[in-house]
């Protein structure tokens, strides 16, 4: 028999039909949708009188337009007071309500970003096929699953059909061996790997993150790295299943128990590349060299290590790619040849889908604990990303070591990460940001974003400046 | 879906690599909840002065001068000339809406990020890889003549210059066959229903875990 990778097992057990022209029709096993990019789907659903196909295989959560404090969620979506966003959250539960769809709405407990509440509810499951309408859908690939973003079209499409047209992707391995040093962490490692692939260097492939550094990982750092398999432009990333995965899943609440369990992880076992498997681009990184980054440019892969300089376009011989940079630098109100240690920081967001796990909460407090928020930081944001993390999280006091310091606690939402909230940037401000994407005005019109870790942009926040947290 | 079959038209630059969705259309306007009336807003923090709101009248808006889709000589273009890695970012299905609403029918780059790719054929927007080379003079050879208007072919799978140089595209038959007959997806899908009911039933048998109900 052929070897295979993970993604060839994943899809080939998922194909309803190969057709002729090269496309599959390929079975979604679970849907999870928000209010930003579903509206128009449950319109075009209503207007051709179709329904669900499968209803019970999705789940719904406000998550992108929710607001952040106390005050504004205390009364749920008629309290939201952009009446625009407000309107997006109440559409959604109206079409829930209308097609029968299970909705954690704005103040359930079990609300969250949904790329945190569909692992830790055990909704998504290794060797399964997940869709959402968010391109950060990949951070389900940490379970061994075949998970990705799709567009509206799409998502009215997998409602109406429980599957997608697809074609197969080319497979890619990234490999990171050997051990991160100390302070070093999962999303040092994935900024690291777009630094040096590119936000294009990943199309047309799925990739799986492998070697030594992936199998020390937790569930938590995997999901931060699959999360950013699209700023490497690969709509789909995945780690293989191991003891790590089934510690993880084992219990959740959709989770299988019992009977069913055993014959799941008896399949689960499977969830690996085959040896001597074909990847098509092979990536291979010594994670012993990665140190804390930090990302300087308006685009992920303009990345450094924090004891970098930002680059000169003078340097850059392509006459595209130095457009880029001196566009970059003037956007980001940066010199050539800054040390990145003197870019000073005026806001602090640790959250979104990539960081904002319990784990990502405990890393920002161990090294806020005792300490005080810089007083040129005006402000400093730590958003849970679920009902869940929040509570885990207060039970552990992690909230008062945050309000000590003079953070603020949020309640969870995706929040400054895309700023669709009242969260946001000012035009020229610089965040040490635990999201994903530094693109121009994506946290705030004419705000200045720059990608760290949890542990880095709370010392951020400390020191007023990027520091290198191995020295913190 | 809206079909492609023949276009000629102008074209129209964004010459930086990199476009992401963010830029295309911002994220405060993926509040609607509809499907039109994105075009107002297309490429908004580059076109404008001041920072835009949803359902804001634009007519008063401040223009970037410097901005070419508001030069004179680029109205009423619908082809778009891109860089490398066009559309990177989000799913957002906004973008090509926003494209198309501008009046954009066909967008033409070196590379596309995969999402946005997938997204514009769903939407009657042919998206068109050429090498670096060809991008490039197509590029010289828009910004040297005013009025440069090209003609794209999706059945011989051409773009032709005035001058008469062609540059043939590849393109998946699946997509092809779609875009130009406009057919609607979902339609094409359920005439497979009978084999997602057979696929279905076999999985939830071997494996049940996988049909596990949202309660």
């Amino acid at each position: 028999m052929t070897a295979k990778t993970l993604y060839d097992k994943l899809w080939d057990s998922h194909i309803v039909k190969q057709r002729d022209d090269g496309s599959a029709l390929i079975y979604i096993d679970r849907h999870i949708i928000h209010e930003v990019t579903t509206p128009q789907a449950f319109e075009g659903l209503r207007i051709a009188g179709r329904k669900p196909w499968r209803v019970d295989s999705i789940l719904a959560t406000p998550d992108h337009n929710v607001p952040t404090t106390k005050n504004e969620r205390a009364s749920g979506v008629a309290g939201i007071e952009d009446p625009v966003s407000r309107i997006q959250v109440q559409t959604l539960d109206d079409n829930c309500e209308e097609f029968g769809i299970v909705e954690f709405k704005i103040n359930d407990e079990r609300q969250g970003i949904v790329h945190v509440i569909g692992p830790e509810t055990g909704a998504c499951l290794p060797g399964m096929t997940v869709v959402c309408g968010d391109s950060h859908t990949a951070t389900n690939g940490a379970l061994g699953a075949l998970a990705h973003g799709i567009g509206t079209s799409e998502v009215e499409h997998v409602m109406a059909t429980q599957c997608l047209v697809a074609k197969k992707m080319k497979n890619m391995l990234v490999r990171v061996d050997g051990v991160l040093g100390e302070g070093v962490t999962s999303k040092d490692v994935v900024l690291a790997i777009i630094g040096e692939i590119g936000t294009a260097g990943g199309n047309g492939h799925a990739i799986e993150f492998g070697g030594q550094v992936f199998r020390d990982m937790s569930m938590e750092g995997r999901m931060t790295v699959c999360n950013m398999a699209i700023e490497g432009g690969a709509r789909a990333g995945m780690v293989a299943v191991d003891e790590t995965t089934l510690n993880y899943v084992k219990g959740r609440p959709y989770a299988p128990a019992d009977d069913v369990w055993e014959q799941a992880t008896a399949e689960w076992a499977t969830l690996v590349s085959d040896e001597g498997a074909h990847f098509d681009t092979v990536v291979v990184i010594d994670g012993a060299t990665i140190k804390p980054q930090v990302s300087w440019g308006t685009s992920p892969e303009m990345v450094l290590p924090v004891d970098g300089k930002v680059p000169s376009p003078a340097d850059e011989s392509d006459p595209v790619k130095r457009e880029g940079i001196e566009r970059a630098l003037s956007y980001m109100g940066l010199k050539a040849g800054q040390a990145i240690a003197d870019i000073k920081v005026d806001k602090v967001f640790i959250g979104s889908c990539t960081n904002s796990r319990i784990e990502d909460m405990r890393a920002a407090a161990a090294v806020v604990k005792g300490r005080q928020k810089a007083g040129s930081v005006i402000e400093a944001l730590v958003v849970p990303g679920s009902g869940a993390v929040k509570t885990q999280a207060e039970a552990e006091g992690l909230d008062k070591i945050f309000i000590d310091a003079g953070m603020e606690w949020r309640e969870p939402g995706c929040s400054m990460c895309l700023a669709m909230n009242a969260d946001k940037l000012g035009a020229g401000e610089h965040c040490a940001s635990t999201s994903n994407r530094n693109f121009e005005g994506r946290q705030g019109y004419g705000g200045r974003t720059h990608l760290v870790s949890p542990a880095m942009a709370a010392a951020a926040a400390i020191a007023g400046h990027f520091v290198d947290v191995r020295e913190f | 879906m809206k079909s492609f079959t023949q276009l000629t038209g102008n074209a129209a630059p964004m010459d930086r690599a990199n476009v992401d969705t963010d830029m295309i259309i911002p994220k405060q306007f993926l509040k609607s909840i509809k499907r039109s009336g994105f075009g107002k807003n297309l490429f908004d923090e580059l076109r404008y002065l001041d920072e835009g709101q949803p359902d804001q009248d634009c007519a008063g808006r401040p223009v970037n001068p410097d901005f070419p889709l508001n030069h004179s000589r680029y109205q009423g273009a619908t082809i778009l000339l891109a860089r490398e890695n066009f559309g990177c970012g989000s799913s957002r299905e906004h973008a090509p809406w926003a494209l198309d609403d501008y009046g954009f029918r066909c967008v033409i780059a070196p590379s596309f990020a995969d999402i946005f790719y997938n997204n514009s054929f769903k939407n009657g927007l042919l998206p068109i890889v050429l090498s670096d080379e060809q991008v490039d003079v197509l590029f010289s050879q828009m910004y040297a003549s005013e009025g440069y208007a090209l003609t794209v072919d999706l059945e011989s799978q051409s773009v032709t210059t005035p001058g008469g140089d062609v540059f043939s595209f590849e393109v998946d038959a699946f997509r092809k066959h779609c875009l130009l007959n406009g057919f609607d997806d979902i339609e094409l899908t359920l005439q497979d229903a009978e084999a997602i009911r057979v696929y279905e039933k076999g999985r939830r048998e071997s494996a049940p875990w996988l049909f596990g109900a949202v309660k």
